[in-house]
């Protein structure tokens, strides 16, 4: 039973680190999502607009990682 | 020409984010081997593999039950997790704001610790090493074949990427069995650096596709978006590094 939770929570952890970077991510494809979906994203957009907003999201991440102990 | 493209990409992903979990189980198996003998640490090693066998052969045939748009969405997403989270780590290691990871000494710790548990319990010591070694390859293991499926399926390329990880495990313990200690010269930061940058492009372009969007020049958008992400990684390394208050620099 042990191994068994070890193994579940190695595998969440494959995928969240960083909490705030995860919901950061889910935000960003649920509003990309929803934007494509009432047609404001054209298709040709929607790519491009995913891509700027998870570029944010890293930097400013970075960043705010690299101040935490100023 | 679109294929060749996205074949590269998948092939070349699979096999370096397979080299550095290959390399990562390969430390704990040996460290168990070294303390306990092969048997154990072999035995552990495949039974690790013949679950995660099991894993894939039950899995496999759901994921073609899975509507194409709302798989490349779902494993899109999974990737972009996945993808920017070794991206984010291998741009802090490279800024120096966390230490690298260091294959000899976590040799040096898997083998203490089996060594002191196997003191206290040594009619188990044998089970507990090829535990230890089971652990480790299911766990990279679920890695390498989440890795595999994410880049392979959305352009029908699990063999391919099924056959760049499996060059990486053939490497790994071709250099391992003659080497014979932990990998620790393999170049693991910068290898989770293009993992990152590829697992990152790999997210963007399958979740705008299941989103309905459309790539300028289809896969070949694939390598422009590593090209950005990898770009605005080396910028961010700068920026951290300036960013970075002297006194956590000098630390790491």
């Amino acid at each position: 039973m042990k191994l068994l939770t070890a193994v579940l929570q190695e595998i969440l952890g494959l995928f969240v680190d960083d909490g705030r970077l995860a919901i950061g991510v889910l935000a960003i494809v649920a509003a990309v999502a929803g934007l494509a979906a009432m047609a404001i994203l054209p298709p040709a957009l929607i790519g491009f607009a995913l891509l700027a907003a998870l570029v944010a999201l890293l930097a400013e991440n970075i960043i705010r990682r690299a101040r935490a102990r100023r | 020409m679109t294929n060749w493209t996205a074949a590269t990409s998948a092939v070349s992903a699979a096999f370096l984010a397979s080299l550095v979990e290959v390399v990562e189980a390969f430390t704990i198996v040996l460290a168990a081997s070294v303390v306990r003998g092969w048997r154990p640490a072999l035995a552990g090693a495949a039974a690790a593999l013949a679950v995660l066998a099991a894993l894939v052969l039950s899995l496999g045939p759901l994921i073609g039950r899975i509507p194409l748009d709302g798989l490349r969405v779902g494993i899109g997403f999974l990737l972009l997790l996945f993808g920017l989270r070794w991206l984010r780590k291998a741009i802090l290691r490279a800024a120096g704001l966390i230490p690298l990871h260091d294959e000899e000494s976590a040799f040096a710790e898997e083998a203490e610790e089996l060594r002191g548990l196997a003191r206290f319990q040594p009619s188990r010591a044998d089970f507990i090493a090829g535990l230890a070694a089971f652990k480790a390859v299911l766990l990279e293991g679920v890695e390498v074949v989440f890795i595999v499926i994410a880049v392979g399926t959305g352009r029908g390329l699990l063999v391919p990427a099924s056959l760049g990880a499996l060059a990486a495990c053939v490497l790994v313990l071709a250099v391992g069995a003659v080497v014979h200690r932990p990998l620790s010269r393999a170049p693991e930061n910068t290898l989770k650096f293009l993992v990152g940058v590829m697992l990152s492009a790999f997210g963007v372009f399958w979740t705008a596709e299941g989103l309905g969007g459309q790539w300028p020049g289809a896969d070949v958008a694939l390598p422009s978006l590593a090209a950005v992400f990898g770009l605005v990684a080396l910028g961010l390394v700068q920026a951290a590094r300036a960013c970075a208050p002297v006194a956590e620099l000098a630390r790491t």
